[in-house]
């Protein structure tokens, strides 16, 4: 008897301690930004630092604020963020469209293309890219940087919105047709404003992606006037400093709050298309 | 492709189609454009350029020099380093991902108190841009300013190490940081498999007399299976193209001890200019993860069987 009640509360116990454990693992980093964020250059400079600021100010936000670099990339990163999302779901949605209503050999390829892109090491194209860049004049370019980015994002977005096609009932089209509407008609009219939830996670999931990247910016754009604020950040990171810190702390705070927003926005949705999309295909 | 758009296939069978096919051809195009001209030939560039001594400078000189750069490969010790500091990071990051994010799915499939805040918290990461997360735990590693030190400190230790400086320190500080980082996709996609076996299973075991472990071990696992390894394969295969967290973490240093294969190709193409040699060895990296991929394919092939 007392085995049966004892069990479950032992095995409770332990649940709690490692979900615990968990949370203390997964939180703590998120804290120490924070915490670093709100202390002043004195308390930055201590021998022994607190999790709880002695004194928070809001200094570091105001001095990040008012540091030209970073305001300038963070405007430079909404710039190529806006402009690849709605880029890539322009070029995505009637593709997405085609595979998800016609099937062909096409189709394969291109869901054999979506894998295989998921997988691909950037390294193997990576110069020939900065070549092809270089050669059509737009290494340093935010036009060539979003390019970059939609055929970076385009995989995924044609497998997500494929998804949602797949979910709108092809009767509606056809009634459509039998009244004499045209194909790009019926997707303009009937299909695109069905699909709104879906084209809403799309270009959220591609503007996040654009605005955490770092390694293709990297490589693209060399001119500080151009800077995404991921290079800005990881460039007055390479220079140390433990008064620069704290700045540079409120900096990522706000760095992280856009794509933090919006990936609670869509997170759901976005697990689920990736779970439909997967049962489906 | 195109061609087998232009014709009416006979795969109609299940799902009505409306109109023709060239118009499908119309709506694919915008997006065929840029990925052939910016995914698709550079990739062809890319196989060409690994056969020539291209080096960035006044103008790439592309005269093909056949094998010699995965002679030099064979023989660059850097290279070997990297393969090795990659091979270590991959297998361990993955490894410590893939049974974390396990415990973590199995713990918020349980009804337990706090685990909306484990959910949300498991989430963020996800969202960090990777070189806020490498500027974070630098701020936990920091010599004078981090917690980690203060905490030995506090503990009685010496709490001077600079973690991300020491030759034995530095690679297992970034591990952490990976798993850290790489857990809570993980995490997500086990949840969602582990809400996806039937309940009644575990019910009718439990009648059956089964104990938590056995049910785990005869019914969880073996329905997670396939979705296992997909994630570590796919986890393996992104741990070793790292890149982000890594450079910004240490750039690949104390003398090489976190030089990821990423990185090493990144100094040799963009630091050094040496753009044949990189390309070359981003094939290789290419023959590797295929070579890993059909193994692993083929484990699998025989356990169909």
């Amino acid at each position: 008897m007392t085995m049966v009640a004892e069990r479950p509360r032992r095995r409770r116990a332990f649940q709690y301690t490692a979900l615990s454990a968990y949370l203390l693992f997964l939180a703590f980093p998120l804290l120490w930004l924070l915490s670093t964020a709100f202390k002043g250059p004195r308390e930055m400079a201590r021998l022994h630092p607190t999790l709880i600021p002695h004194a928070p100010t809001l200094d570091n936000f105001s001095a990040a604020l008012h540091e030209q670099a970073l305001v300038h990339s963070a405007w430079n990163s909404v710039k190529v963020s806006v402009a690849a999302a709605v880029l890539t779901v322009l070029l995505a949605l009637p593709a997405a469209y085609a595979l998800a209503r016609f099937r062909s050999r096409l189709n394969r390829v291109a869901l054999g293309w979506v894998v295989l892109s998921q997988i691909f090491p950037l390294i193997l194209i990576i110069i020939p890219l900065f070549l092809i860049l270089r050669d059509l004049h737009l290494v340093d370019t935010h036009l060539g940087l979003i390019i970059v980015y939609v055929v970076w994002s385009l995989p995924f977005a044609l497998w997500l919105l494929r998804g949602y096609v797949q979910g709108i009932p092809v009767e509606l089209e056809e009634a459509a047709a039998t009244d004499g509407a045209g194909r790009l008609r019926i997707l303009v009219s009937i299909v695109a404003p069905l699909l709104a939830p879906g084209i809403v996670v799309t270009l959220l999931f591609s503007f996040i992606s654009a605005w955490n990247e770092f390694f293709l910016a990297l490589v693209v754009l060399n001119d500080p006037e151009q800077a995404t604020l991921s290079l800005t950040l990881a460039r007055f990171l390479g220079k140390e400093g433990v008064a620069d810190l704290g700045p540079l702390a409120a900096a990522s705070v706000l760095a992280t709050i856009p794509s933090l927003v919006l990936f609670g926005v869509i997170q759901r949705r976005l697990t689920s298309g990736l779970l439909s999309g997967a049962v489906k295909g | 492709m195109t061609t087998a758009i232009a014709v009416p296939t006979r795969r109609t069978r299940r799902r009505r189609t409306l109109g023709l096919n060239r118009e499908a051809l119309l709506l694919v195009i915008p997006a065929l454009i840029p990925i052939a001209i910016f995914s698709v030939l550079p990739l062809a560039r890319g196989i060409y350029l690994g056969f020539t001594d291209a080096h960035a400078g006044l103008n790439v000189s592309t005269s093909a020099n056949g094998l010699a750069n995965y002679r030099e490969l064979l023989h660059d010790s850097l290279f070997w380093n990297s393969f090795k500091v990659g091979l270590v990071w991959a297998v361990t990051v993955t490894a410590l991902q893939f049974c974390l994010g396990l415990g973590l799915a199995l713990l918020l499939n349980e009804q337990l108190r706090l685990r909306w805040l484990a959910r949300t918290l498991a989430l963020i990461p996800w969202a960090m841009p990777p070189v806020v997360v490498g500027l974070m735990w630098k701020l936990i590693y920091h010599p004078n300013a981090g917690i980690l030190n203060a905490a030995i400190a506090k503990l009685g230790g010496a709490g001077d190490t600079d973690w991300l400086t020491n030759f034995s320190t530095a690679l297992p500080a970034v591990i952490v940081v990976g798993v850290w980082a790489g857990m809570p996709q993980t995490t997500v996609t086990l949840l969602a498999g582990l809400q996806s076996v039937p309940g009644e299973l575990h019910e009718a075991a439990a009648v059956d007399g089964a104990g938590s472990w056995q049910r785990f071990r005869h019914i969880t696992l073996p329905s997670l299976a396939p979705m296992i390894m997909a994630i570590t394969t796919l986890d393996f295969i992104w741990n070793f193209n790292a890149f982000g967290l890594v450079y910004v973490l240490t750039a690949g240093g104390p003398g090489g001890r976190t030089q990821l294969p990423m990185l090493f190709a990144y100094q040799e193409g963009f630091g050094y200019g040496n753009f044949g040699y990189a390309a070359a060895l981003g094939n290789v990296m290419v023959l590797i993860i295929a070579g890993l991929m059909v193994l692993v394919l083929r484990r699998r092939l025989q356990e169909a069987s």
